[in-house]
């Protein structure tokens, strides 16, 4: 095969296009890699003279942010937990029963959602859970957060299930199921799939997010990873990049793990209704 | 095995009604076909014995129970459904004693039954494949395997053969009538596919728009459509239907209209009283009792249409000055010639004829 000169051009324009715009985004990365093994790592990108993990020994040392690490996956956790449950019964629901203006449910809670976990709501959430008494606890956390990401989780797993052909649990009626078994035999393990998706969903939400435990929270004891990371801040307020890079790497192996973990188990991969 | 009972069943959604007033018995071990097209309430009439859905009024009898606000699962029932709604998380096996399952068979017994069943439909050994690694008409018969390998009262089949090839279809349809035939049980069968439900049905019920407008044998279906829709709608292809004007007149029925030539028919009671109503009546004849002819009287001229040839036989389409067409089964083997004028006879005792508002008109010795 023979290009033209203006094709060559072309095609070596548009790779080195690539590759400056991929190179842009794999430097952060690079430098995410490497420079927690690195003694002396400082905010630019350096491979590292000698690899080593003293940085990780520093930070294990650290009780403030290992305890964050615990916190964090306590609140995690506990709302992916609720989230899952209530938003796959929720949009089961909505999705099978015919509850008149069940649309319109879904998605005046999907507009006010993005208020509850937005920070405009944050004096009166504060004030809400204040008055429950449930400030400085991890429950208080849990169910904000909850309420922030049911409403999505409702939204997509409604989605997903409108898909599914309802025949699946009606055969298992006619076959002698009730109306329980067939949702746990038949129509939970065909939803699964998206309840995964959503768990992760909420997982990483929760895992990242910064703004809400720090308002709703004020003990040392219960301060999840995400404010915890300041602790590797010198008083003076500038960062102590070894640990700080440390601490992110260890921060962010739970959400590639449970990534791959899905992906692998998963596949993030839908069953879908059989056509013949 | 039970009969099954419908008293006045009516099937509103909003203010549109899917089955109007509907009333019939099909008794026990009969297979009955509900025939229609599309969106006439077959699916929902089904539905309604099923227990997926309740009726708006009216009551359903299984047996001499009123199951009419029962739960499917206390129905007794087994039913195929058009998308087969196979499991697609359990394999084959599973699929098919599902059933089983739920009634709290112990995992020996239901895997021997599925194998069993499974045997019979000749898919026993897919039993460790997934749903969506086995092809279209394996899944066709792993529904029915699953319908079957449960002892009900009553079996519902929601078109089961249609997503199914045509040679595959015949294969199957063959398979059901075995079953139906040896098993005696008491099926319901819904199609929109007329050579299908006179195949298997001891008796049809044709629907059109919500309603029973004929529940026979398929034979008297066959023989004599209530209404111009029902001749309409069976045969391969369907009753051929002209306008005609008719004339009472000394003992006999004259029917006039252009290219058409009919010697007197006898009279009728029914006939004089429906052209006493309205003398524009319609005259139906089916296909098959069509033939080229020569003849002055009893045929049908027209232009040639189209000349199809089917093997066995060919249909020969013609289209008459009123641009109504009128078609013929021939048989090949009657080496005919065609010219691009044909003329079609027939015998007067095949002629169907129906009022201006499309009921047959009845012989007065039937
Ligand atoms: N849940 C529903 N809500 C509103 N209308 C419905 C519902 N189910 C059925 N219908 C309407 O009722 C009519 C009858 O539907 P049904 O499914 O019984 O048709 P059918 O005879 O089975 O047709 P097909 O041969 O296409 O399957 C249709 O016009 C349909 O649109
Ligand atoms: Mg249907």
């Amino acid at each position: 095969m023979t290009l033209s000169f203006h094709q060559m051009l072309s095609r070596i324009s548009f790779s080195v296009l690539t590759a400056i715009i991929g190179i842009a985004f794999a430097l952060p990365l690079l430098w995410f890699l490497f420079a927690p093994f690195n003694a002396r790592a400082e905010l630019g990108l350096e491979i590292p003279a000698v690899f080593t993990l003293q940085n990780f020994y520093t930070v294990f040392e650290n009780k403030f942010a290992m305890r964050g690490l615990l916190n964090s996956f306590i609140q995690s956790v506990g709302g992916v937990v609720l989230v899952g449950i209530s938003a796959t019964l929720a949009a089961y629901a909505l999705s099978r029963s015919d509850v008149p203006g069940k649309k319109s449910i879904t998605y005046i809670l999907l507009l006010f959602s993005s208020v509850v976990s937005g920070s405009a709501a944050m004096v009166p959430i504060f004030l809400i859970i204040s008055s429950l008494g449930l400030i400085d606890t991890h429950i208080a956390v849990i169910l904000v957060f909850a309420g922030g990401l049911l409403p999505t989780a409702m939204f997509i797993l409604r989605d997903f299930i409108d898909g599914i052909p309802k025949s699946y649990e009606e055969s298992a009626m006619v076959a002698g199921a009730s109306s329980m078994q067939a949702f746990r035999d038949v129509a939970l393990p065909v939803i699964r799939p998206g309840i995964v998706v959503v768990v992760v969903w909420a997982f990483v939400n929760i895992w990242g997010s910064f703004l809400i435990p720090f308002i709703l929270l004020r003990s040392d004891e219960l301060m999840p990873a995400s404010v915890a990371i300041y602790s590797f801040y010198s008083e003076a307020g500038t960062p102590i990049v070894t640990l700080l890079a440390a601490y992110a790497l260890i921060y962010s192996f739970p959400v590639i793990s449970l990534y791959l973990f899905v992906n692998w188990k998963f596949g993030f991969r839908f069953f879908g209704g059989i056509k013949a | 095995m039970a009969s099954i009972s419908f008293q006045n069943v009516t099937k509103s959604f909003g203010d549109f009604n899917a089955v109007s007033n509907a009333t019939f018995e099909i008794n026990d071990g009969e297979f009955i076909c509900l025939l229609g097209p599309s969106g006439c309430g077959k699916t929902t009439s089904l539905r309604m014995i099923a227990g997926l859905e309740t009726p708006t009024s009216g009551r359903i009898y299984i047996g001499d129970r009123d199951v009419t606000a029962l739960h499917p699962r206390d129905r007794k029932i087994s039913m195929v459904f058009q998308d087969y709604a196979l499991y697609p998380h359990m394999n084959i096996s599973d699929n098919i004693s599902y059933p089983l399952k739920v009634r709290g068979e112990n995992e020996a017994t239901r895997g021997e039954r599925a194998q069993e069943v499974a045997d019979v439909l000749k898919i026993g050994h897919l039993l460790d494949r997934l749903p969506a690694q086995i092809s279209g008409g394996q899944q066709q018969r792993t529904s029915l395997a699953r319908a079957l390998v449960n002892p009900s009262q009553v079996y519902l089949f929601d078109e089961p053969l249609s997503n199914l090839d045509a040679k595959l279809r015949l294969e199957a349809r063959g398979f059901l009538h075995h079953l139906q035939h040896s098993m005696g049980m008491t099926s319901v069968y819904v199609t929109h596919d007329q050579a299908e439900a006179m195949a298997l049905a001891t008796r049809v019920a044709v629907m059109d728009q919500g309603r029973i407008v004929q529940f026979a044998t398929p034979m008297e279906i066959y023989r004599k459509p209530a209404t111009t829709f029902v001749a309409n709608f069976v045969g391969n292809p369907p009753m051929n239907l002209l306008p005609v004007e008719a004339m009472v007149a000394d003992n006999v029925l004259k029917v006039r209209a252009e290219g058409l030539e009919v010697a007197d028919i006898p009279m009728q009671r029914s006939f004089a009283e429906a052209v006493a109503v309205n003398p524009k009546i319609t005259m139906g004849v089916r296909p098959e009792h069509l033939r080229a002819t020569a003849e002055a009287e009893n045929v049908v001229r027209g232009k040639l249409f189209a000349n199809e040839n089917m093997g066995a036989e060919k249909l020969v389409t013609i289209e008459r000055p009123d641009a109504a067409r009128f078609t013929a089964r021939i048989f090949t083997d009657d080496d005919i010639i065609l010219t691009e004028d044909v003329a079609l006879g027939f015998s007067s005792k095949h002629i169907t004829l129906f009022d201006a508002d499309g009921n047959r008109l009845a012989l007065d010795d039937e």
